[in-house]
């Protein structure tokens, strides 16, 4: 009782005029390494914005120690629950557990743990895969049966996004004898090496003029190697269909023009699903699936680019 | 009053106060919880920095503990993972280790009279090293022993976990205290800290003491790395990155002069949980920004530095 009453006594002390019933969350995140972290940042922030919570943020600076003591310190400051982006997949067994007899529910966003699934409530994430498979069955459709010599960008090799998005890819074009993958070597996630290994291709494969589209497993390398088809006096998107995944705000700004063709989307929004399924929790103690998978939605010159670039653009990517 | 203690009693009242403040806003700051976390979770920071203290009265540097920290993580993880040794088994072997490793740098500096700076960087290089030699993922840890580790602590009043690794904490805290304030070995570490050719005079043994002076760091960073791989029962060598850093910092916001031969144990953990404080008030506040930490800490370094400045004109004066 007397720690509900301290605890009320927070809200209101912290928040000037603490909403009765607001909750508190915490929200323990990596760091800001990417734009894509940056931007699911922000989109939490304003998530917990709209639903009218009360959220803690802690940035761990890619540290463990820091993201522990960060959990700890929710737990005795009593929040309502905790959201944590792991920085590695280790070692949360012990403050999981006292999360747990605190009677704190965790959700983990975008990245797993190790640990006991029952040590948290559930874990929200993309299926790398499926994002690939999403890219080859758009591919398969814009072919429309007809001849297609496909080159690929991959990611860094050997990272699971690099290899999960080659494979879901390969699963996606499976059926159509009509596509083949020509070419396929890494550009490392950037720009620049997207840049140069699309110049290669190009040159390897009769000046472009072989090479029917262009999958690259982020937005980046796709962008990269636009400018390398353009300069090679080919229009991409139409003498070349680019695919690419991610959806950043760059490659919005590339559809809208029509150099690109379509994007999959890793959405920085893990923490929506999240909080749902907080809600339907609190609301009524529905448990939510152990995995929440995020909708892969696929993007085309179709989807007002110009629109979403202009929702996009402040997210901090 | 005794000048000397000054920067001790400056500490001591700026922990308070900042405590204070913390529990105005936040009243739950002031529970036994986050107490417990306080110890707990700067635990391996306070071991690392009772070894560093003494090295620093010393008036030397000990750049190489964050390194050996996760060497010590990724060592045993790979031990334990590799034969079916007992954790206490590899604990010891990874102490002979670290301590040999740390009195290998204190021959070296006396030996080769070269500045410690230099030398125990290389050591901080060799370790990290070392460490990715063995593996460059995160091994987890997944022994009974380890658990029961985890497992052990007393419940406080109010919820709050006085656990096993707090405990640690507070026994090298007090380890340290009589080793620098009540042994011959304390009273030489001060005599080299004031001036080594001084100290030559009166008669103390340099080279001995400066080996024991870092086989001691290196035999604390070796147990540090020992908490730190129950606290997050896994070894990784990317682990501890800048933690000597820290523990620099804590040991000087401690009250110990940098420049050696004056400070105080005591001070050292007061540092350690003022650093600890500052974390726990920005993850309570929730919309600061995590660098407020490093912010704040700077400031309070720069503010010791100068308190000590003046100190030290007060006392040419007198």
């Amino acid at each position: 009782m007397l720690e509900r009453i301290l605890m009320a006594s927070v809200a209101v002390f912290s928040l000037g005029a603490g909403v009765a019933g607001a909750q508190t969350i915490g929200f323990s995140q990596i760091g800001s390494e990417s734009g894509w972290r940056a931007a699911e940042t922000t989109v939490t922030m304003n998530q917990a914005k709209e639903r009218g919570i009360d959220l803690r943020f802690s940035d761990a600076q890619q540290r463990q120690e820091n993201q522990i003591a960060a959990l700890r310190s929710f737990i005795a400051q009593g929040v309502d629950a905790i959201l944590v982006a792991p920085v590695v997949a280790t070692g949360w067994d012990s403050v999981l557990e006292e999360a747990a007899e605190a009677e704190i529910p965790v959700v983990l966003l975008d990245r797993m743990v190790d640990s006991s699934p029952d040590l948290y409530l559930t874990a929200v994430g993309s299926d790398l895969v499926h994002e690939g498979r999403v890219a080859g069955e758009w591919l398969v459709s814009a072919a429309n049966g007809e001849e297609c010599r496909v080159v690929e960008l991959q990611g860094t090799t050997g990272s699971s996004p690099a290899i999960d998005r080659k494979k879901g890819f390969e699963e996606g074009i499976a059926g159509a004898d009509n596509i083949e993958i020509v070419r396929s070597q890494t550009g490392d996630f950037t720009r620049t090496r997207g840049k140069e290994v699309m110049e290669s291709f190009l040159q390897a494969e009769n000046g472009g003029a072989d090479i029917c589209a262009l999958y690259a497993h982020n937005d980046d390398m796709a962008v990269g190697a636009i400018q390398a088809i353009k300069e090679a006096g080919l229009k991409p998107g139409e003498d070349i269909l680019v695919v690419s995944i991610d959806a950043v705000p760059d490659i919005f700004q590339a559809l809208a023009a029509g150099e690109a063709n379509a994007t999959v989307e890793l959405t920085p929004n893990m923490a929506g699903p999240a909080f749902d399924a907080l809600e339907a929790y609190f609301a009524d103690g529905t448990m939510p699936e152990k995995f929440i998978q995020t909708e892969s939605k696929l993007y085309t010159q179709a989807d007002d680019p110009a629109g979403e670039y202009e929702a996009r653009k402040d997210l901090g990517y | 009053m005794n000048i000397r203690a000054l920067p001790l009693y400056a500490t001591i009242a700026i922990f308070l106060l900042a405590y204070l403040i913390c529990y105005m806003q936040f009243p739950a700051m002031l529970s036994t919880r986050v107490i417990g976390n306080l110890l707990t979770d700067n635990a391996y920071l306070g071991i690392v920095a009772v070894g560093m203290t003494v090295v620093i009265i010393s008036g030397g540097i000990d750049l190489s503990v964050g390194s050996v920290i996760a060497f010590s993580g990724v060592f045993i993880a790979v031990l334990l993972r590799e034969t079916g040794m007992h954790p206490l088994a590899a604990f010891a072997l990874l102490l002979a280790i670290t301590t040999l490793f740390g009195a290998a740098m204190g021959g070296m500096i006396h030996l080769l009279a070269m500045p410690p700076f230099i030398v125990t960087l290389a050591g901080m290089f060799l370790a990290r090293g070392a460490g990715y030699m063995l593996t460059i993922d995160s091994v987890p840890i997944d022994h009974a022993f380890y658990e029961t580790m985890q497992r052990a602590y007393y419940l406080m009043p109010g919820k709050g976990r006085l656990t096993l690794l707090g405990v640690t904490m507070l026994a090298s805290v007090i380890l340290g205290m009589i080793l620098l304030h009540r042994t011959k070995f304390g009273t030489n570490v001060y005599a080299i800290g004031g001036g080594e050719a001084t100290a030559r005079l009166m008669g103390v043994a340099v080279g001995r003491t400066t080996v024991l002076i870092y086989a001691f760091s290196g035999f604390m960073a070796g147990l540090a790395g020992i908490v730190f791989s129950v606290y997050t029962s896994a070894g990784y060598p990317l682990a501890t990155v800048g933690v000597e850093l820290n523990a620099i910092a804590a040991v000087v916001i401690g009250g110990t002069l940098l420049t050696g031969g004056s400070g105080y144990m005591f001070g050292t953990l007061i540092g350690v949980l003022t650093m600890g404080l500052i974390q726990t008030y920005i993850v309570f506040d929730g919309t600061l920004s995590s660098w407020w930490t490093k912010i704040v800490i700077g400031a309070l370094l720069l503010m010791f530095i100068l308190l000590q400045k003046g100190l030290l004109r007060l006392r040419i004066s007198h």
